[in-house]
This record gives structure tokens, C-alpha cells and sequence, in this order.
């Protein structure tokens, strides 16, 4: 009765992921299928508590333990999650990728300690490797049994800690702890590293030799050093891709837990996530016009030296003082506000907003133009704006956007860089070459808003500032937009 | 062949569910609007926290003597419980503010 409660409750809880995503992938429902996910998701994880038996009919012990373990983490995440910053916030999805896939690498290291030769370094121990093994009883199934169990060890071990590692490696580079780093031969390193733990793995699960405890640990150690390598070289602006790429791995890395078990719920959970996230990756590379391949081997880290290194002439750049962009943005009639990183750092999208009405009220027309990849992730621009209560219809998308820039008085670019260079169109070198940018050049004045001259995320120089119709307007958005403000109400 | 053929029909069941699995998670998110990527990687960050199942079974039937097992399954459970917790209500803040704006 209570293992078919269990059933129910799995089966209940796989049906809310699959309608959770469902409901997810439409604005009107968002908010309420998250919530039907995590209602499932509790509704799996008190029923696993309380009603799970092993094989032998034995309920689970160490309440203590799992309870405790249970109240820290949902006590840090959730506090966590409601302090952070909404532009930290890709980070912390980042991070908490991460613990997701630390916690099936864990699982597995347990489960292979588990199989009770682990750490044994006596050779022809075999007949131990699993509990009531007999010599006379080993048949080729029951050994291709206990290699098949093995093979999802190693699967959900390497899985979850290359997502781990990898998380950890975007986390610190999203909140800038962690520079781009890349060497000669980065690839062929990786490729290599990646040859050796699939060797270890062939090795171990093939011979169960009597040293598989070191074998296991050094196929932990190369599968955290993957996860680094593969993350390090590739570009902040990037990290989008990469941790939705990470994200997917950790939902395989779930599945094998569930594979391990014959736990449907975490089966279809993990395999949903892992095939809706790499669907998710192939996206948001389309939104950006670059393929999977490209992201991860052209990486922007790698080929900086080549482009931005070949300093090229970049002529002068000319500023603009406030109380001129007061005067031009009041007489005009159509203005386009880009908003980007810079804005989100400086928190000014309030002041931004009131901008904007000041300036309605003028009489000027103002839009808004979303660059799919502005800020860190996509869609970050549209939270950001939202939390300001900007109208939804006010928010262009970039096509819609890019045909109106010709009719435009003044563009009016806050603290974005990359997604308004023109290199990405002009110049095939440049390593965001191919990436659709806002064609803010169109309009009639462009007035670029930056803390300083220094280059973007990406880390190339930006020719737009250097057009003859830019003007510079230097300073932290929030503060410039603040005296902007006032300036205009002067007039 | 022998192997692979008894492995399937002794696991088809699970092939089953991953195949299925596979198409469903395609389908469901095919059409999202490129808004809601970042939302939807953050809601289904949360959904493969379902691994915490994974960690309670481990921490659930670790033997008290073994220290190994009990420390790595609780770190699990910690690590588990902070994807799901920490990915949904994330999740719930980035989608609250879509709201307001209806």
C-alpha cells in the first residue's frame, strides 16, 4: 500500500515537471507552472521520506541526518535566493547548478563505495564485488549486471562533476572573481583529458581491476579538472550558453541517479531537463546567431589576442555634456533607450523608467530596444524593465527595433557595448562576427552612456564609439540618469 | 548482440520513459519566446534538483558506522536541497516580475 502511495506520488510529481516546462514556456503562465513544478517536486521528495523501501522492504533511517540536511540547504537557498540581486541573478542560477550536479556526483562516489570492493586493493577479490556473489553463481549476466550498475556510477560521477566544476568556473566569472584564461593546445588539452577519464572508465568497468578505488578517484580528479577547462577559455557574454549547456548535463547526471534507484520521478525529471536544456542551448545560440560549435571552440577568450590585439586605428571619440542630452532628448520626437549590463550593475532602471516619463510627457516617443543577449542572460533586460513597471509594449525586440532606428532622433545606448558594435557586422575577425546587433547607427544621434572608454564583456573595442554621429556621455548610469533627470526638468 | 538484446528487454521499461522523455522535454519548450529563456533555464535548474531523491535514499539507508557514507550523503542532501529551494524560489522572483507588468 504505502510503495504504491510512493508510485502515486512519483507519478503525480513527473506529471507536474512535464507540466511545470509546459506552462513555463508561455508568459501568461510562468509563474504558476514553476510553482505546480515545486509542488510536485515536494510532494516527491516528503513521499520518498516517509514511504520509500529498499529491496528488502527496509524504510529509510537517519531521519536526523536527512532532515537536517534538508533545513540548511532549503534555509540558505531560500535565503539566498531572496537576497540576491536581480543582476547577481544568473550567477546564482549558475551556482545553484552546481550544487545540483555536486550532489549526483556525490551520490555516485556513495553508491560505488557501495559496492563493497571499492576501496579493497587485493587483487582476485571479485567474488566480493557484490553481496552474495558465489564463485560457482557467476554467471556472465550477473557480471554484466554489476558492470552495468558501475556504468552508471561512473556516468552520473563524471556527468556531475564536470557540471559542477564547470557551474562553479561560470559562477566566478559571471560575478568577475574569474578572469578568461586560455593557453596554446587549450583544445587538444581538453580533448585529452576527456580521452583519458573515457579510457579509466572503459578500464574500471570493463576489468574491475583490484585498484579501482584510486581508479575512481582519479576519474573524479580529471572530471573536475574537465569541467574547469571546458568553462575557463570561453567568453563571459558567453556564460548563457554555457551554463544552460551545464544545466542539461546535471538533469542527465539526475537521470542516471534514477536509472541507479529505478526511480521513475527522478528519471523523467532528470532526462526532461537534460533534453529541454539542450534545446534551451540551441536557442539561445540562435538568438545570438552562432552555432553550439562555435561558442564552445571559436570562444571569445581565445581568439581575443588576435583581434583585439591588432590595435587597430580608432581615431577620437567626442563627449556630450548633460545639459546637452537634456536639451536633445526634450526636442526630440523619437527616442530609443538600449539598455544593458551597465544599467543593471548601477540598479538604474527606476530612474530610467522615470526618464522615460518625463520624457512622454514632453511629448517625445519613447521605445525601448531589447537586444536578445543584453546583460548576462537572455531576457535580463526584460526582468530588469519589468521590475521598473516599463510597459510591456514599450519593450522592442530587436528586429522591430532595428526598423525603426531610421526614423529615430536619438538613441540613447545605457551601459550595453557588445550588442551595439558594429564589428559584428563589418569586420570578419572579430570574434562576435555573425552576432545580430542593434543597428543604433541608423538613427540620428547616438548618445552612448559608459562608466569608462574600456571595452566591453566580450573585451573588444567598439568602433560605434568613434561614428561621427555618437557622442560620449561618461559616467555611472544611475548617477548620469539622476542629473539627466533634473537637468530636463529645468528646461 | 546477445547482451545488448537481454539488456534491453530487461530494461525496457526505463527506455521507455528516457526515449518519451526525450521528445516531451523538445516539445514542450519548443516555442518559448526568447524572453523566457532565462526563466525557464532557471525553472528547469530546479527540476533536475530532483536528484535530492537520490541523496535521501543514499543518506536513508547509510549504515551509522559508516562515517564516508553518512558525511557525503548528508553534504548531498545539503548541496540537493539548496538546487531545488534556491532554483525555484529564484525562479518564482525572476517570473514575479513578469507579472506586474499585466
Amino acid at each position: 500500500m504505502e510503495l504504491n502511495l510512493l508510485t502515486l506520488c512519483y507519478l503525480i510529481g513527473s506529471v507536474t515537471f512535464i507540466l511545470g516546462l509546459k506552462m513555463l514556456s508561455n508568459p501568461a503562465t510562468a509563474r504558476r507552472g514553476n510553482l505546480v513544478a515545486a509542488g510536485g517536486m515536494t510532494l516527491a521528495i516528503i513521499g520518498t521520506i516517509f514511504l520509500y523501501t529498499n529491496d528488502d522492504g527496509e524504510k529509510l533511517g537517519n531521519y536526523g541526518w536527512i532532515f537536517g540536511g534538508i533545513a540548511i540547504g532549503a534555509l540558505i537557498g531560500y535565503l539566498s535566493a531572496k537576497k540576491v540581486k536581480m543582476t547577481a541573478m544568473p550567477e546564482m542560477v549558475s551556482l545553484f547548478n552546481g550544487m545540483g550536479g555536486a550532489c549526483a556526483a556525490l551520490i555516485s562516489i556513495v553508491e560505488f563505495d557501495h559496492m563493497d570492493f571499492a576501496w579493497s586493493v587485493v587483487p582476485g577479490w571479485h567474488a566480493m564485488v557484490v553481496p552474495g556473489w558465489d564463485e560457482d553463481f557467476a554467471s556472465v549476466s550477473m557480471l554484466n549486471a554489476v558492470r552495468g550498475h558501475l556504468l552508471i556510477i561512473v556516468v552520473g560521477l563524471v556527468i556531475g562533476a564536470v557540471s559542477f566544476a564547470g557551474s562553479m568556473i561560470a559562477w566566478g566569472k559571471l560575478n568577475g572573481k574569474v578572469r578568461d584564461f586560455s593557453f596554446r593546445g587549450q583544445h587538444i588539452f581538453n580533448l585529452v583529458v576527456l580521452g583519458i577519464i573515457f579510457a579509466l572508465a572503459v578500464y574500471l568497468i570493463g576489468w574491475i581491476p583490484g585498484n579501482s578505488g584510486l581508479i575512481f578517484i582519479a576519474i573524479v580528479v580529471l572530471a573536475l579538472l574537465y569541467g574547469i577547462f571546458f568553462v575557463l577559455p570561453i567568453g563571459g557574454a558567453d556564460m548563457p550558453v554555457v551554463i544552460s549547456i551545464l544545466n542539461s548535463f546535471t538533469g542527465v547526471a539526475a537521470a542516471c541517479g534514477g536509472f541507479l534507484y529505478d526511480n521513475k520521478v527522478m528519471l523523467t525529471g532528470g532526462i526532461l531537463v537534460g533534453a529541454a536544456g539542450t534545446l534551451l542551448t540551441i536557442l539561445m545560440c540562435k538568438a545570438m546567431n552562432r552555432s553550439l560549435l562555435n561558442v564552445l571552440i571559436g570562444s571569445f577568450g581565445g581568439s581575443k589576442a588576435g583581434s583585439a590585439g591588432g590595435a587597430r586605428e580608432q581615431g577620437s571619440y567626442k563627449e556630450i555634456t548633460l545639459s546637452d542630452t537634456a536639451v536633445l532628448l526634450s526636442y526630440s520626437s523619437k527616442v530609443f533607450i538600449v539598455p544593458g549590463y551597465g544599467l543593471a550593475v548601477a540598479q538604474a532602471q527606476h530612474i530610467c523608467h522615470e526618464l522615460e516619463k518625463l520624457l512622454e510627457s514632453k511629448g517625445v516617443d519613447v521605445k525601448y530596444a531589447i537586444h536578445p543577449v543584453a546583460g548576462r542572460m537572455p531576457g535580463h533586460m526584460n526582468v530588469l524593465l519589468a521590475e521598473a513597471d516599463v510597459p510591456y509594449e514599450k519593450l522592442l525586440e530587436m528586429e522591430q527595433a532595428n526598423e525603426e532606428f531610421s526614423t529615430t532622433d536619438v538613441v540613447l545606448v545605457l551601459g550595453a557595448n557588445d550588442v551595439v558594435n558594429p564589428a559584428a557586422k563589418t569586420d570578419p575577425s572579430s570574434p562576435i562576427f555573425g552576432m545580430p546587433i542593434l543597428e543604433v547607427e541608423l538613427a540620428k544621434n547616438c548618445i552612448v552612456n559608459k562608466r569608462s572608454m574600456k571595452p566591453g564583456y566580450a573585451g573588444i573595442e567598439n568602433d560605434l564609439f568613434f561614428r561621427p554621429k555618437t557622442s560620449m556621455l561618461f559616467g555611472d548610469a544611475k548617477k548620469v540618469l539622476q542629473e539627466l533627470v533634473a537637468e530636463i526638468k529645468n528646461l | 548482440m546477445g547482451n545488448v538484446l537481454e539488456w534491453i528487454n530487461s530494461n525496457q521499461q526505463v527506455i521507455y520513459i528516457v526515449i518519451l522523455m526525450v521528445f516531451v522535454g523538445i516539445e514542450v519548450i519548443g516555442r518559448v519566446p526568447a524572453v523566457l529563456h532565462t526563466p525557464l533555464m532557471s525553472g528547469a535548474n530546479a527540476i533536475h534538483g530532483v536528484v535530492i531523491i537520490g541523496a535521501i535514499i543514499v543518506m536513508g539507508q547509510a549504515k551509522t558506522d559508516n562515517y564516508l557514507a553518512l558525511v557525503l550523503g548528508f553534504l548531498a542532501v545539503v548541496l540537493g536541497t539548496l538546487n531545488v529551494v534556491g532554483g525555484f524560489v529564484v525562479t518564482d522572483r525572476m517570473l514575479e516580475m513578469f507579472r506586474k507588468k499585466k
